[in-house]
């Protein structure tokens, strides 16, 4: 029995990080004011360029760092239009998905059905020896761990340090922090470049951890859910960890659910994360006092300079 | 009737002679273009250290422009500006900053989301630990009669308190220049004289102040030299105290300004065409001000004013009143018909009509032709503009020339797009578009912010006459001066309660801002 | 050196003709790079995909046949996204709407008459507009993100689909293949001409052409414009957000369910777990390229319905991918939305300003 819950856990932890990664980046990106919404796509070109690069060179680590490389790519594209050309953010980030979607497909088709490598696990010496838990928190892959410290990362830095400051400000007033002198499109060009990176770096865990293997769409709409649990947690990081784990908890159950044969359809099961999603963001919406006052002001707002 | 504009200024204060312990500040054919237009034309401005100068003009001369190159927002075309001796180039404001000069900004550039000491460490290049920076705030801020508490967040506190934050975000700087945009435009006038009181030991200390405004009568009364603009140039100086409020005026428009037309009112009050009773609302956001049981009447053939310091509730009370926001029947009650829970189409067609405070976004769409305009607020009032649900361009069209013949509206080209417009000329066919209709009730709110004298003098003398013809006019006003020339009586907003309305021959501005400051609430039995 | 945006005083009408061909230039231009990437001549590769689909009687009519679905969401979502309302659900509601038009075929299929075919596009239209009333109401109501919901319905309603297919709709005579059974004649749509056109394609003409009427020259257009341009001048005008946004997603649900049961009782004659190569995502495309005009939009749906049938010429002939041409339609959003810049901004390059007077000191 005990050996069930453990594996749950380790599945819900699994589960549970590609969301935290590109969540926690998107939370980065719309505290500077950007909406971005090609999570999704750039999640995707993570996962195809990971698995690709992986493969071909043999090692983890690289597939790792081309799936951020690959996520910055397209986020600094958007990037380039919103910021520079002003365009839609809405639309761009659309488009960015629509593409990311097209060009993984395409990149992809070629490791349809091959083997992928999947990522070492790290193992904590001692800690990871503490019977139930110790396989379950310290026996992780390497991003797993990440993931944690990038959400303390992003939590000291936001409200701790000058840099963070200078972000919540642009996100919160762009013509005021452009009249004090910061350039606020520098700032939002980071943020989404940080935020690609993320996005990036959560496709590629799916691709080399979650299932070792490259299918078509894979993310299945998780960059979406991402989105949503940004709202979710008010643009507050640590709060993502408990909307990603909770998403994780909800994914898992589907798997498992279905293996108890409980003669619910798959289907059915396999739509509760997007049921769950629609659930939630009613709930945190619905408070507007909540929303009103934690939204960043700026969000989505284009910024022109006028000098 | 008082003519504004003829009045002599009362000494008050202790000013002394123009300092002229050194110059401090000097532009030299200064010029800056934004598209075809020429924001400032070669302008040459000279500032003493220890000196308050005034830089006056009205809408739309250039003063904005001008002092955002001091400060770094802006670069200029052509020209140099010399501090201190050396010529210098100011291309952000940090350098500005590190020059030591200053900008408190009319529309302020603060954080809502953000803490006071956050807010200040943002503006300062090396605000060191924030705990230290905090305890500075408090001592500063203290110090110079303006208090504030360092962890409050920005979005809580009324828009006195925010100007002091702007302030003392300067004075830890330790400043040699504060250029301040407008400053009392959001102050009733006992915060206005504090304000100078802070001004004048400043100068004391030997910093000199740029005081850009467009009110006469606290120029003379505060600064010791005034340069005044005009379409970008600059067409005079002056010791402002030698002036008369309507030589400086003439100064600033180019021209013999003609006060407005008062008109006979008549010795009898008109029926009541505008009934407000026991009108009050919930906040519809955090940030909305409550309206708290406002009572009111406006009479045919006079014009009643509401005086208040913005975001006090005007905003609020105008979309009561024209039906963007609904309250209980009874409360709004036009010609006799209560219509409280009515939109605003349904009390169009009882011939009220209504201009917002911002004319682009709200009272016009900016992307949209006049033509498009006009049908916006008129499509239901029986204008002949909508038919079996299609709208008519022809009918559109004519309505527009209308208005633009009647009201003097100045375009480039036949019916553009309304963003392209001056903001002068935009307020114009706004108000011009309502007054088309003859309504029997007008409600404007701020109806000459931000326009040119030529045009607000016309829209005043609009109002005015419409009044006397027998409609029931409420203008909502942040500018006393408008309010003293054409109101008849007057009221003070003050955080959602309405003062009683007085006559405006026996009202006072000391009066006026007592009831700013929370006489209206104390009328109404509340601290 | 850098790029400065210069704000124009009006919207350029001259920009707002060129801006969508320019796009289509510049796709061009990049499907060309990517025909050389993946190994195949360019030149070859952009007549097969973009000429010569248009030079066979049978191919031009496979194109209308994919445009027409295109056309129809499309205008629908012209009509949200002009008012501000942001359905990106159009898949789902395809395909819920194509389940509930389905629903006489597949579950009373001895119901042959006349009215068969019209309550079947009656019941597909209102089941789109139902699955679009959901994010809707959510917005309206609870403003929650009309995005997401939209789109979190779109895995539902396709996850349904499957259900349905695979089981209780399941073809009884069908060997164990997850599809229904094959509708009759009474449920499909008669053809026009010698190919697969059916009669859904002067449908979509006929609607594009009355929305366009509507957004032009009626009241219901002007409010859709104001809402979307000022949302706080339309409140001025006594428009009400809420019950606009109910409308313009009823509408394209509508059209959008109108669209699914076609291309069902038309193209496909049966349900199968997929009956969309993804019509509600490209249609967005369509609508911008469209620049959300139901007439730009008739032109915007044949030029991306050329590109599926491309990419599937370009797969049959030379072995590329057919992935392709979802990566050209996306390059193909990417061109439009930059380009619509041009239509309100002036775009300078800047060298350094040099100050005016001789020796400088910086500050």
């Amino acid at each position: 029995m005990l050996d069930v819950v453990q594996a749950v856990l380790l599945t819900v932890i699994t589960a549970a990080t590609p969301l935290l990664i590109a969540a926690i980046g998107e939370l980065v990106v719309e505290r500077s004011g950007v909406l971005n919404l090609g999570v999704e796509g750039m999640m995707i070109m993570g996962a195809v360029v990971g698995f690709a690069v992986a493969n071909q060179t043999g090692s983890g680590t690289f597939g790792v760092l081309a799936a951020i490389a690959a996520g910055m790519a397209m986020s600094a594209l958007f990037g380039f239009l919103v910021l520079g050309l002003v365009t839609n953010q809405v639309a761009t980030g659309l488009a960015l998905t629509i593409l990311g979607l097209g060009v993984s497909g395409m990149i992809g088709e070629a490791y349809i059905g091959v083997p992928g490598l999947r990522l070492p696990e790290l193992d904590i010496p001692g800690l990871s020896e503490i019977p139930f838990i110790g396989p379950v928190f310290f026996q992780q892959d390497a991003i797993v761990y990440l993931s944690f410290a990038l959400v303390g990362l992003v939590a000291y830095g936001l409200f701790r340090t000058r840099i963070g400051l200078v972000l919540r400000a642009v996100g919160d007033n762009h013509t005021s922090a452009h009249a004090l002198g910061y350039s606020v499109l520098k700032v939002r060009f980071l943020a989404v470049l940080f935020g690609g990176g993320c996005a990036g770096l959560a496709g590629g865990y799916m691709s080399l951890a979650y299932t070792p293997q490259w299918v078509e769409n894979m993310t299945a709409g998780r960059g979406w859910i991402a989105l949503a649990l940004v709202v979710f947690s008010s643009w507050l990081p640590l709060r993502v960890i408990a909307g990603a784990y909770l998403f994780g908890a909800v994914t898992v159950l589907t798997f498992h659910a279905q293996a108890l044969g409980a003669g619910i359809p798959s289907q059915f099961l396999s739509s509760l994360p997007y049921l769950a999603t629609i659930v939630v963001l009613v709930l945190i919406s619905a408070n507007r006092r909540l929303t009103l006052v934690n939204t960043p002001a700026c969000l989505g707002k284009p910024f022109v300079p006028d000098r | 009737m008082t003519d504004v504009l003829t009045r002599r200024h009362k000494a008050g204060g202790a000013r002394s002679e123009r300092p002229t312990t050194g110059n401090l500040l000097h532009a030299r054919g200064l010029t800056r273009r934004f598209g075809d237009i020429l924001a400032n034309d070669r302008v040459d401005l000279g500032l003493n250290k220890g000196e308050i100068h005034a830089l006056l003009g009205e809408n739309g001369a250039g003063k904005s422009t001008l002092v955002k190159m001091f400060y770094g927002a802006l670069e200029p075309d052509g020209g140099e500006i010399v501090w201190q001796g050396k010529p210098v180039v100011i291309d952000n404001p940090a350098s500005a900053r590190a020059l030591g000069i200053g900008m408190v900004f009319q529309h302020f550039s603060l954080f809502e989301a953000l803490t006071v000491v956050e807010n200040i460490a943002l503006a300062l290049p090396d605000p060191g630990n924030m705990k230290a920076l905090a305890a500075r705030i408090t001592d500063v801020s203290n110090d110079y009669g303006l208090p504030l508490n360092p962890q409050d967040v920005v979005a809580d506190l009324p828009v006195g308190i925010r100007q002091r934050i702007e302030i003392v975000r300067c004075l830890l700087q330790e400043p040699q220049l504060i250029i301040m945009d407008e400053p009392t435009s959001v102050l009733t006038p006992q915060e206005a004289d504090r304000l100078f009181l802070t001004l004048q030991r400043l100068a004391g200390e030997g910093c000199a102040v740029l005081y850009i405004s467009h009110r006469l009568e606290e120029v003379q009364r505060i600064c010791h030299h005034a340069t005044i603009l005009r379409h970008g140039k600059v067409v005079s100086e002056c010791d402002p105290s030698l002036e008369t409020a309507s030589s400086l005026a003439s100064m600033m428009v180019g021209s013999e300004v003609v006060g407005v037309n008062h008109g006979a009112m008549a010795p009898e009050p008109g029926p009541v065409r505008l009934k407000l009773s026991a009108l009050g609302a919930p906040a519809a956001t955090p940030f909305a001000t409550r309206l708290n049981n406002i009572d009111l009447e406006v009479h045919s053939g006079e014009i009643v004013a509401i005086a208040g310091v913005a975001g006090n509730g005007q905003g609020e009370l105008f979309d009561a009143i024209s039906g963007e926001m609904r309250v209980d029947p009874g409360m709004v009650v036009l010609d006799g018909a209560p219509c409280g829970n009515r939109d605003v189409t349904w009390r169009r067609r009882r011939n009220a009509a209504f201009v917002p405070e911002e004319r682009l976004g709200h009272g016009a769409v900016p992307g949209l032709k006049l033509s498009g305009n006009i049908v916006l607020t008129r499509h239901g009032t029986g204008d002949g503009l909508v038919g079996s649900g299609f709208v008519s361009s022809a009918r559109a069209a004519e309505l527009e020339q209308k208005v633009k013949t009647t009201y003097d509206v100045r375009m480039s080209h036949d019916d553009p797009e309304a963003r392209s417009l001056s903001g002068g000329n935009l307020q114009k066919f706004v108000v011009g578009r309502e007054l088309d209709r003859n309504p029997g009730v007008l409600v404007v709110n701020q109806p000459t912010w931000g326009v040119d004298a030529g045009a607000a003098a016309l829209i005043r003398q609009a109002l005015i006459d419409l009044a006397r013809s027998g409609s029931a006019v409420l203008v909502i006003s942040q500018d006393l001066d408008e309010i003293f020339e054409i109101a008849d009586r007057i009221a003070v907003i003050s955080r959602g309660h309405l003062s009683v309305p007085e006559d405006a021959r026996s009202m006072t501005r000391e009066r006026v801002g007592i009831l700013m400051a929370g006489g209206a609430e104390k009328k109404a039995g509340r601290a | 050196m850098r790029i400065e945006l210069v704000k124009r005083k009006e919207h350029s009408r001259k920009m707002a003709l060129l801006s969508p061909v320019i796009a289509v230039g510049l796709t061009l231009a990049a499907a060309a790079i990517l025909f050389a990437l993946s190994g195949t001549d360019p030149l070859q590769g952009l007549y097969k995909f973009f000429i010569e689909p248009l030079t066979d009687s049978w191919s031009v009519q496979e194109i209308v046949v994919k445009a027409t679905p295109l056309v129809l969401i499309a205008c629908g979502l012209a009509i949200c996204y002009l008012s501000n309302n942001w359905n990106i659900g159009a898949e789902g509601q395809f395909i819920f709407g194509a389940l509930c038009g389905s629903f006489l075929p597949i579950v009373l299929p001895d119901f042959e008459t006349s009215l068969t075919l019209p309550l079947m596009l009656v019941f597909g239209a209102l089941g789109g507009a139902v699955w679009a009333l959901i994010p809707a109401f959510l917005k309206t109501r609870f403003n929650a993100n009309e995005i997401l919901t939209s789109l979190m319905l779109v895995y539902v309603a396709s996850l349904l689909l499957d259900y349905l297919v695979r089981g209780p709709w399941r073809d009884p005579g069908g060997y164990n293949f997850p599809e229904s059974r094959l509708f009759s004649d009474a449920a499909t749509l008669p053809l026009i001409g010698d190919g697969r056109m059916s009669i859904a394609a002067p449908v979509a003409v006929l609607v594009a052409i009355v929305l366009a009427i509507v957004l032009a020259r009626t009241l219901k257009g002007f409010e859709i414009r104001v809402m979307g341009e000022s949302p706080r001048a339309g409140a001025f005008a006594g428009f009400s957000a809420k019950r606009l946004t109910l409308f313009a997603f009823a509408l394209a649900g509508g059209l959008a369910g109108l669209a699914g049961t076609m291309e069902v009782s038309g193209s496909l004659n049966q349900l199968l777990p997929t009956i969309s190569p993804g019509y509600g995502f490209t249609a967005i495309i369509v609508a911008f390229l469209g620049r959300l005009n139901p007439v730009g939009i008739l032109v915007a749906g044949f030029v991306l319905a050329l590109s599926y049938i491309g990419g599937e010429a370009v797969q049959a002939s030379m072995g590329v991918s057919d992935k392709i041409a979802s990566v050209i339609q996306g390059l193909l959003l990417f061109f439009v939305l930059a380009c619509d810049t041009l239509i309100l901004y002036r775009i300078r390059l800047h060298s350094r300003r040099v100050p005016a007077t001789g020796e400088v000191s910086r500050a």
